[in-house]
């Protein structure tokens, strides 16, 4: 937008902006203070996973070797004990949380890029190439995703996480166009949109500089959601048996093959399980914090 | 209303119809011949055999031949023969329909029998403990994997207190007590995301619809609580619940097959995943066809049903 108005009033503007943001972060309860600092310790020890001192590899069988037991309880070599096959868990749920997200942050990003734009350009244009857009959503929409992933993994034959994340990446496209578009078709009927328009502004200037801007922040509330659903379906796929070809860990990999051993020893179930649960949680509940959040800035500005 | 239900249909089976191409196109332009996938090598030495085959099999035509002829046995409902058992792929399918239907319809009930309730009670009384203990309960259920709490349920119910049977399944025309049990874990693993979905979106929206107007003029009348919340507010505040509920239901086609999977239920969806085991393309190309035929006639539905529940929207039409 051309600057109309006067320095002093934007300067005010920022620093009210600035503020009201500290100010919502000040005003986080610890219940959501709890949760994002465990979606920050998860992403951190994801992230930094070969960094950790004293993390074994994950793949490392000890009792191969004569030095660790299979089905150890915790101890200060394994802080969570041992698998089956004398696997750390600790370290195993830590490479798995790498797995779950690479896969879930690939997918986000695809959404939030093809999908956001695509949406977007639907819901601005209108007419005929929304109806051209509209369809193929449609026509995306219209297959389950486990189905349709299913049906692809067949046809391609090939596993791996290269070939989780494109698929994935793919069908994700859809249901963010869907969501992109019902915004933009909300935010093409605003004043400065047609302040915009009758001063003769191009295009593509509108829907980059107007209109995507203004429905990524409800997208990126969307994309913290669909963050959670995308770690449980890398986790139901693992443990299906046609997500992260085994021995790598990955949370769903790792239910799976401790679901055998259940009756003997439930703790290699239960650590990977409780850290999925409450991973997706927190991040349902921040994503919930900023919903609100954008949705009280919203309502302010409308 | 005529004109717009005619609207509805055609597009519906425009839809269909794409995603029909889509998919045969997929299946046949993807890397992975179906002869290399189900013949063995030895076989394969066997020129005329496999020409044959080819033939036989339809393999020889322009892929665009090809999906005509397919389409038109769909339509008149043979999606063709599995390369595996050579048994029409119709046949194998409609026994396992009625499974995976009865564990779709029982736990979209079950979610639908505790979510309203909650969901209206949680907004009533907004910001309450009961509120904020509905919400977290809520929360954790969409967090938790259908199958992990299907493991849960196994282990505590089945395997511990031995109150349900672990795996299989019970025809209804068999036993109904044996049905019951036999569907009750699969049901409640399911149903308890769907459950949680539908209460945030029964709260939220009941939360919106008490702040209209003619919920405070029900309340100057003075009807009684009750009286307002189901029958003043809760059919306005339904109307995204009912998008969802029938999305959900057609997705839960999908979801399905991970708890076939576990609890080895004979349903489509154990089909569709032994199908893709054995790369039986015509099988996976039919069971996907048929879920997203399922899926495109419940949403229609569902856009119907949307103009019953609500006259605003009826005569805007």
């Amino acid at each position: 937008m051309s600057t109309v108005g006067f320095p002093s009033t934007e300067v005010e503007l920022s620093t009210t902006v600035r503020q009201g943001l500290r100010g919502r972060l000040a005003r986080m309860s610890w219940y959501t203070r709890i949760c994002a600092s465990w979606v920050v310790v998860i992403v951190a020890a994801a992230i930094f996973a070969d960094f950790i001192p004293g993390l074994p590899d994950p793949n490392y069988q000890g009792f191969l070797f004569g030095y660790d037991k299979v089905g150890e309880g915790p101890s200060s070599r394994h802080w969570l004990g041992t698998d089956s096959v004398s696997r750390d868990i600790l370290a195993r749920v830590i490479y798995g949380a790498r797995v779950s997200l690479i896969f879930a942050v690939s997918a986000v990003a695809s959404g939030l890029l093809f999908g956001g734009v695509i949406g977007s350009l639907a819901g601005f244009m209108r007419g005929k190439v929304d109806a051209a857009i509209g369809f193929g959503i449609d026509v995306m929409l219209a297959m389950p995703g486990l189905v349709i992933y299913i049906f692809f993994i067949t046809m391609v034959g090939k596993f791996g996480l290269v070939w989780m994340c494109l698929v994935v990446s793919v069908l994700v496209i859809a249901p963010y166009a869907r969501v992109a578009r019902a915004n933009a078709l909300a935010i093409s009927n605003r004043e400065f949109v047609t302040a915009a328009r009758s001063i003769g502004t191009n295009k593509a200037r509108i829907l980059f500089r107007e209109v995507i801007p203004n429905v990524y922040p409800t997208l990126f509330a969307y994309a913290l959601v669909s963050m959670g659903v995308l770690i449980i379906l890398e986790a139901t796929l693992s443990f299906l048996g046609i997500g992260m070809p085994i021995p790598t860990s990955s949370w769903g990999n790792m239910i799976a093959e401790s679901r055998r051993d259940l009756a003997i020893n439930v703790w290699p179930c239960v650590w990977p399980a409780l850290t999925l649960i409450l991973t997706v949680y927190s991040i349902n509940v921040v994503a919930d914090w900023i919903r609100k959040d954008v949705a009280a800035r919203t309502s302010a500005l409308s | 209303m005529a004109r717009l239900i005619t609207a509805r249909l055609v597009r519906l089976g425009a839809v269909l119809l794409a995603v029909s191409f889509v998919t045969f196109m997929m299946a046949n332009l993807l890397p992975g011949d179906p002869i290399d996938a189900l013949i063995p090598i030895e076989l394969q030495e066997d020129r005329e055999f496999v020409a044959e085959l080819r033939e036989e099999w339809g393999l020889n035509d322009p892929v665009l031949v090809r999906y005509g002829r397919w389409l038109g046995n769909a339509v008149q409902g043979d999606l063709g023969k599995s390369y595996i058992t050579g048994r029409p792929i119709m046949d194998e399918i409609t026994p396992r329909l009625p499974i995976t239907a009865q564990l779709m319809v029982v736990s979209i009930g079950l979610a639908l029998l505790v979510a309203v309730p909650l969901g209206v009670l949680s907004a009533y009384r907004e910001g309450s403990r009961t509120d904020q203990s509905v919400t977290a309960g809520a929360l954790l259920g969409i967090s938790t994997p259908n199958f992990l709490l299907g493991i849960f349920l196994i282990y505590f119910m089945a395997v511990k207190l031995q109150w349900f049977p672990a795996v299989g399944w019970v025809r209804i025309s068999d036993s109904f007590t044996g049905n019951l049990k036999s569907m009750a874990l699969p049901v409640v693993s399911l149903a308890v995301a769907e459950a949680a979905v539908f209460t945030r979106l029964v709260r939220s929206d009941m939360i919106a619809t008490l702040q209209e107007n003619y919920i405070l003029s029900a309340r100057a009348k003075g009807l009684r609580d009750r009286f307002i919340l189901f029958r003043h507010g809760l059919r306005p505040s339904s109307l995204t619940l009912i998008t969802v509920v029938g999305l959900n239901m057609a997705g839960l086609i999908g979801g399905t097959v991970v708890l076939e999977r576990l609890f080895a239920i004979p349903g489509l969806g154990w089909r569709f995943f032994g199908a893709f085991f054995q790369r039986d393309y015509m099988m996976i190309q039919g069971i996907t066809m048929l879920i997203a035929a399922f899926y495109v006639i419940i949403n229609a539905v569902v856009d119907f049903i949307y103009l019953a529940v609500d006259p605003r929207i009826r005569r805007r039409v």
